[in-house]
């Protein structure tokens, strides 16, 4: 029996506790609130029927984040109070330092991964079927948007179709970095006429269909909220409570604001 | 139903369609000709009730009984919904069918156009003609009592087209009306009863039955640019051998999408290549014209030392002209004119030259009152033209053409035949990727067949954009 036992919840909730796990973070400052939230989200990912090893393929954009962020906080932090670790010419490492750079960089990856672990585990179709049927938001955003968002790989294989044509009038940038600016930009925007151009097509193939026509919808298929989808989200909550108290037990607890 | 209906799009000062008076009973099933440009497919939009009325400028009535339901050229705008089954049901669930009865009606629409596959299948995994058969299930699916179809096999291969043609064919009612645009007259014919021709800004000039119309209206109509059946094309041969090689692959692949092929073109010959989709013709073209690196293999081209992939865009456009499959991608500015002017101002022409070879490509190709036009507000049939002009105002020694045919009309047809009959006999050198027997008959030198020994295995193939 498979352990994914979250995967199945509703998207809806799923998304709903993401962000109940994550915007608390967003509150404090200190590294001991997100190193917790992550430690939660790494139990949390079995239930999911997630691999470590994928979730971390997918979470490389943020190490190039933390990354920049580490680099930044180092080179230009104003608060350097605590005791100097090591100084890099001009600039000096404190404890301070290294407790703010820690403390954003473990954020980066608390609030991103409950993101990322809603995304890997939902369908897209489902996504907007429950946003539609649970959420309550609109067919036209939600429907549109699951459309649009078809189209995407498109792009890919667009932009290199215009570059090529580009090229076969005769129009390179050769070595000049100023000339391929400007062949990038009008490359850009042909993308982006063409990319509209389709749009419109598409959008006259769903009106044919009667897509938006001021009819009640109906839904071929359909998305229940449960109580274990309640469940979800409540042990979200007081999960996502508990790393803030002990946070604020332990003294470490820093509010943006004041 | 059509009361001197017209409609004028918006900033456009002539009338798309005109003074249209129609009557068309339940049941009929109706072909739809005229020439490239007599508004066809407007005509067919204002039935589809897709005509917002801020997009232009409309006189007369339209009166529909029943709903309709209409299919596009392009599968891959029409499919919304990833999965197969979810994208029949859209319609369905638009309309508020109940729940209930939604998916009872989708496996019935799906083995009504006889969808092999199950409904969870992936839309995107499938051929253009399966896309189509699956666009048309949903169509059906809504039950219209009108159907409108809008050359509806014009993006497929020939298997793909037939594809299609055989899922209407036994997808509709006896009670459904049908009412078809396709230029490939022949082929609809089979399917209808009744044909009606229109006039740009004319209204209708002939309706009846087809073999009567043809009977006697026949030359006129061929005359007029529509594809009447049994009209024979002019023939272009060779008037010289071929010379030398202008270009020649050895051995050349592309990882997964093109098998090793071995191929050269002279200059003074037309080589034609053709096969079914996804066989590698399109991609085969960009290699050959200098666009695309081969993985392995070797061109050479004009006896320089320098592959054409290496060359600088500049020399590269000076000796060969590539006409891609999708045209608009190729257009760089904003007006027709400017569009055919390009080539020849870079190559440093006098402005008297650019002036004389744009005129007379514009009038040559019946362009010229678009000359001010958008590129991209062009009709697919305008703008397929459009492109093979701007490739043949530079007068490069060899042209690759991927479906230079695409969308005319016969008199379009004729002309951009006879044009690079033109070029041949002068000594240029074409290689042209095609579906189009009629071309191949007309013009092809030789014939290279890309049809693969084995059967393909199954892929998207539309990762260089809808495949033809």
């Amino acid at each position: 029996m498979s352990l994914a036992v979250l995967a199945r919840r509703n998207p809806v909730a799923k998304l709903g506790a993401a962000l109940l796990f994550s915007l608390p973070l967003v509150a404090t400052l200190d590294p001991v609130t997100p190193a917790l939230a992550l430690l939660i989200e790494l139990l949390a990912l079995p239930f999911f029927g997630l691999r470590y090893s994928v979730v971390l393929r997918r979470a490389w954009p943020l190490a190039v984040a933390a990354a920049g962020i580490l680099v930044t906080m180092t080179l230009f932090a104003s608060d350097r109070s605590g005791s100097v670790v090591t100084s890099l010419g001009p600039f000096v490492i404190t404890t301070g330092v290294i407790r703010d750079a820690l403390g954003l960089v473990l954020r980066v990856f608390a609030v991103a991964l409950p993101g990322i672990i809603v995304f890997a585990t939902t369908d897209p179709t489902d996504l907007a079927d429950a946003l539609v049927q649970n959420a309550k938001a609109p067919a036209r955003f939600a429907i549109g948007a699951l459309a649009a968002f078809r189209m995407i790989p498109l792009l890919t294989s667009e932009w290199q179709m215009l570059s090529l044509a580009r090229r076969a009038r005769g129009i390179d940038a050769g070595r000049n970095p100023l000339a391929k600016l400007r062949l990038f930009g009008s490359t850009a925007f042909a993308l982006l006429v063409g990319a509209l151009r389709r749009g419109g097509r598409l959008a006259t193939a769903m009106d044919a269909r009667g897509f938006d026509s001021g009819l009640p919808r109906t839904f071929a298929r359909i998305q229940k909220f449960s109580p274990a989808d309640v469940a979800l989200l409540v042990v979200t909550a007081l999960a996502s409570g508990a790393a803030l108290t002990v946070s604020i037990l332990t003294g470490f607890f820093n509010p943006i604001i004041g | 139903m059509l009361r001197g209906f017209g409609w004028r799009h918006a900033g456009r000062r002539n009338w798309a369609v005109r003074g249209v008076d129609l009557h068309i009973r339940a049941g009929e099933r109706v072909l739809l000709l005229g020439p490239s440009g007599s508004g066809k497919s407007t005509l067919l939009a204002a039935l589809a009730g897709l005509l917002p009325e801020d997009s232009g400028e409309s006189e007369g009535t339209v009166t529909v009984g029943g709903r309709p339901g209409i299919l596009f050229q392009d599968p891959q705008t029409q499919l919304v919904m990833a999965r197969s089954g979810d994208d029949v049901a859209f319609g369905l669930e638009n309309t508020g069918v109940r729940a209930t009865d939604i998916w009872p009606r989708v496996s019935d629409a799906l083995d009504r156009v006889g969808f092999a596959y199950p409904i969870t299948r992936q839309t995107h995994a499938l051929s253009g003609g399966e896309q189509q058969r699956l666009a048309l299930a949903g169509v059906l699916a809504l039950r219209p009592g009108l159907v409108l179809l809008d050359e509806p096999t014009a993006n497929l291969d020939p298997p793909g087209a037939e594809l299609v043609r055989e899922a209407i064919a036994k997808a509709l009612d006896p009670d459904t009306t049908l009412i078809i645009v396709e230029h490939r007259v022949a082929e609809a014919l089979p399917l209808v009863d009744r044909a009606v021709v229109l006039e740009p800004g004319g209204g209708v000039i002939a309706d009846g039955a087809p073999e009567v119309i043809f009977a006697g209206h026949g030359p006129a109509l061929a005359e007029q640019g529509v594809w009447v059946p049994g009209y024979s094309l002019p023939r272009f041969q060779a008037v010289s051998t071929p010379a030398d090689h202008l270009v020649r692959a050895e051995h050349v692949t592309v990882r997964d999408r093109l098998p090793p092929i071995s191929l050269a073109v002279s200059s003074g010959e037309v080589l034609a290549v053709t096969g079914p989709n996804g066989a590698g013709k399109s991609t085969m073209a960009l290699v050959m014209g200098g666009l695309l690196a081969p993985a392995s293999g070797r061109v050479t081209a004009f006896d320089d030392p320098k592959p054409p992939h290496r060359w600088r865009a500049r020399l590269l456009a000076e000796r060969i002209g590539s006409v891609f499959q999708s045209p608009e991608h190729q257009f760089v500015t904003s007006r027709v004119h400017d569009e055919l002017a390009l080539g020849p101002r870079r190559q440093g022409r006098s402005p008297a030259e650019v002036t004389r070879i744009v005129d007379d490509l514009l009038s040559r190709l019946r362009l010229t009152a678009l000359a001010g036009a958008n590129p991209h507000t062009l009709s697919g049939g305008e703008a397929r033209r459009l492109s093979v002009a701007t490739a043949v105002a530079t007068a490069p020694r060899l042209l690759v053409l991927d479906e230079p045919t695409f969308g005319q009309d016969r008199s379009t047809w004729i002309e951009l035949v006879a044009l690079l009959a033109a070029l041949r006999d002068e000594g240029h050198g074409i290689l042209a990727v095609t579906h189009d027997e009629a071309f191949v008959t007309s013009l092809a030198d030789r014939v290279h067949d890309l049809t693969p020994a084995s059967p393909l295995p199954r892929r998207n193939t539309s990762r260089f954009g809808p495949s033809t």
